[in-house]
Formats: structure tokens, C-alpha cells, sequence
């Protein structure tokens, strides 16, 4: 690494001194509470499309939890935290447009 | 025509970077980005034949939710280890960090040992696909047979996003592997593949998905040979946005695959 680059990785070591450990175990701990209430949802007879967004919501609480503690996007600057998570979100917020004609081939079946 | 006098011995202005941290984790999270796409699609595929299939089966009954709680277990410790071990590297305690990685390729390979199990188990039973070999002398369920007929989506999106999943898991603990014990590492690869290879049955399909680790063995030896260095905190910081990535991307399989299709009885 150039004098840049190690200056760089000096501050983000700077950042993670900072972070007790015992923020990671209560991560850790709440992940695998919120993996036992999917358990528990899994077993409840619900509706299919209520279920669905119920145990996605849980999910996007799980993978905010490790984006932002484990992976320490929470840490980042506010540009960098910004760019990937607007991009990531839009790309994927693309792909919904898919899911009307899915309920179309339910409504009206396979032509 | 105007003459421009190029100045070499005047040094670059510094620049800080724009995201204010070191290239190679923008690098790797570019990467991660262009990876989640890849799952987003398969995970949007697999949700629009849930959606667009009135009888989707649910075959999975309370042994195979059992085993992928475990599974979901053990990546998140795994997490947990990885993280401890980026903080082990900031301190610069080597010997833990190399526990702390050592304990998350343990927690990985549990992962996909169990993974592989219920794989063998789902595939025996007569959930299938047209290119696995028939096991020999398995009793066929007739649910199974039925979903594999009848719904044929569901095997396919199936196996596909869990098998794309399963690889990210095993280069994810070769990938750690490298970066705790360098070349200490390639033999072990080596061994790791002849009794993966070895100890599977020719009609299963890990007899010849072992060859991942031939291929990987490889790859690694000739990147140890060309660049041999030993690595800091800032690689092991690299390595554990890879391996939280590859746990995230289960937080999502894990309810839309297993949970969504529980057979209550």
C-alpha cells in the first residue's frame, strides 16, 4: 500500500477501535431472536402474501442489523453510506416490476 | 499552436478518496453490489413462481426447517467470529485473529455440510432434477415425485438460488482460508477435495461439485505464487464484507425458500 492508502486504512482502523465487542454479541443476539420469530411465523397457518411481507420486513431489519454493525456501513461517511444503498435499493426496486404480471397469470391464467 | 510544458518533477496534489476510505473495499463492495443483483434476481424468480403458481408445494416438513434454523445459526456465529476477528486484526492480535477466522470456517463448512445433507436427503426422497443421476435403490415419496412433476419451477428455482448460495459459502471459507494460513493452506484444499470426492457416492451431485475445490486449489496456488504477501487488517476487513455478505444473502433465502413453503401438519 502507498502512503495514501495507509493513511486511509489508518483511520478506518481509528473507527473500529472505537466499537466494544459486546455490541457485536448484542447484534448477534438479535438476530438470532428475530430467526426465531420467522421460526415461529413459519408455523402460523397465514395468508401466503401476508406472510410473505411480514417475514420480509424481519428480514430487512436483519439485513439492516449486519449491514450496518457488521459490515460498519453504520460507520462509513454519509456519501459512502448514501451512494451504495440508494443504487443497491433502486436496482433491486427495478426488478418489482415483474410481480403485476405474476398476479396477472394468477387473475387470468396461462395463455 | 501553444506549447504545454509537462512538469514531472512536481509532485501530485493529495487527493483524499471521495468515500473516504481505502480502494480496495470500494472495490469490494462494488462488487458486492453487482453480486446482489445476481441474488436479487434469482430470489425475484423464485418469489414470481411462488406468486404465479396456485398449487406451489411445501414440502418441507419440521426436520428440514429444524436443519436450516441450524444452518442460519451457524452463519450468523459466523458472522459474529468474522467481525471479532476484523477487530483482532485492528489491535493487531495475529494469533486471534487467526482463531476468530478458523472458528468462521468452521461455523462455514458446518453450513454446508448441513446444507449438503438436506440436499442428499430432498434428492433421495424423488425431489429432483432432470440432470442428477437417479439414486440407486431410494424409495420415491409420492409427494416429491408429484412436485417434480407437476411443478417442475420449484426444484429448478430450488436447487438454482440454493446452489449459487452454497458456492458463495465454500469460496467464502477457501477465500478466509488463504488469508489465515496463506500457503499453509493449499494442501489442505487438496485434501479437503480428494475426500469431498472421495467420500461421495458418483450418483450424487457433490462428486462433481467436489471439483469446485480442485479448481480453487488452483486458482489460489497460482495467486500465492504470483503474489505472495502476508495480510493486514485492512484484507481481513475485505474478506469479512465477503463472508456478512454471503450471511445476508441467507436472511433472505432462509423465509422466502424454507419458511414460505413449511408443510403444517
Amino acid at each position: 500500500m502507498d502512503r495514501v492508502q495507509i493513511a486511509i486504512a489508518e483511520r478506518v482502523a481509528e473507527q473500529h477501535r472505537h466499537h466494544g465487542k459486546a455490541q457485536f454479541f448484542w447484534v448477534w443476539g438479535v438476530l438470532l431472536v428475530i430467526t426465531g420469530i420467522e421460526v415461529y411465523l413459519g408455523y402460523q397457518n397465514m395468508e401466503p402474501v401476508r406472510m410473505l411481507s411480514i417475514l420480509m420486513a424481519l428480514s430487512i431489519v436483519k439485513a439492516a442489523l449486519i449491514i450496518g454493525y457488521f459490515m460498519h456501513m453504520k460507520f462509513e461517511l454519509s456519501r459512502m453510506k448514501w451512494i451504495t444503498m440508494c443504487s443497491l435499493v433502486f436496482c433491486l426496486a427495478m426488478m418489482c416490476v415483474f410481480f403485476p404480471d405474476a398476479f396477472r397469470i394468477i387473475k387470468y391464467g396461462v395463455r | 499552436m501553444a506549447d504545454v510544458a509537462v512538469q514531472h518533477s512536481v509532485p501530485a496534489a493529495y487527493e483524499p478518496s471521495l468515500f473516504g476510505t481505502y480502494s480496495k473495499k470500494i472495490g469490494m463492495w462494488l462488487f458486492l453490489l453487482s453480486d446482489s443483483l445476481t441474488f436479487g434476481a434469482l430470489l425475484y424468480a423464485y418469489s414470481y413462481g411462488r406468486i404465479s403458481t396456485p398449487n406451489w408445494p411445501t414440502p418441507f416438513h419440521s426436520s428440514s426447517i429444524m436443519n436450516a434454523t441450524f444452518m442460519t445459526a451457524f452463519l450468523l456465529t459466523s458472522s459474529l467470529t468474522m467481525v471479532l476477528a476484523v477487530r483482532a486484526s485492528v489491535f493487531g492480535h495475529m494469533k486471534a485473529v487467526r482463531g476468530w477466522l478458523l472458528a468462521t470456517m468452521a461455523c462455514g463448512a458446518a453450513f454446508v455440510v448441513l446444507h449438503g445433507r438436506e440436499w442428499s436427503h430432498l434428492i433421495s426422497e424423488g425431489l429432483t432434477l432432470p440432470v442428477f443421476p437417479a439414486v440407486p435403490g431410494a424409495e420415491t415419496s409420492k409427494e416429491f415425485a408429484d412436485v417434480t412433476k407437476t411443478v417442475p419451477q420449484f426444484p429448478a428455482t430450488f436447487f438454482g438460488l440454493t446452489a449459487m448460495h452454497m458456492l458463495h459459502v465454500t469460496l467464502g471459507v477457501v477465500y478466509l482460508g488463504v488469508v489465515a494460513l496463506r500457503r499453509t493452506f493449499v494442501p489442505i484444499l487438496l485434501g479437503l477435495w480428494l475426500v469431498a470426492w472421495l467420500a461421495t457416492p458418483a450418483y450424487s451431485p457433490f462428486h462433481y461439485g467436489a471439483h469446485v475445490l480442485l479448481i480453487a486449489a488452483v486458482v489460489v496456488s497460482i495467486i500465492l505464487w504470483l503474489k505472495p504477501k502476508v495480510y493486514d487488517s485492512s484484507d481481513i476487513e475485505v474478506a469479512g464484507l465477503y463472508w456478512h455478505f454471503v450471511d445476508l444473502v441467507w436472511m433472505f433465502i432462509f423465509p422466502l425458500v424454507y419458511l414460505m413453503s413449511t408443510r403444517i401438519i
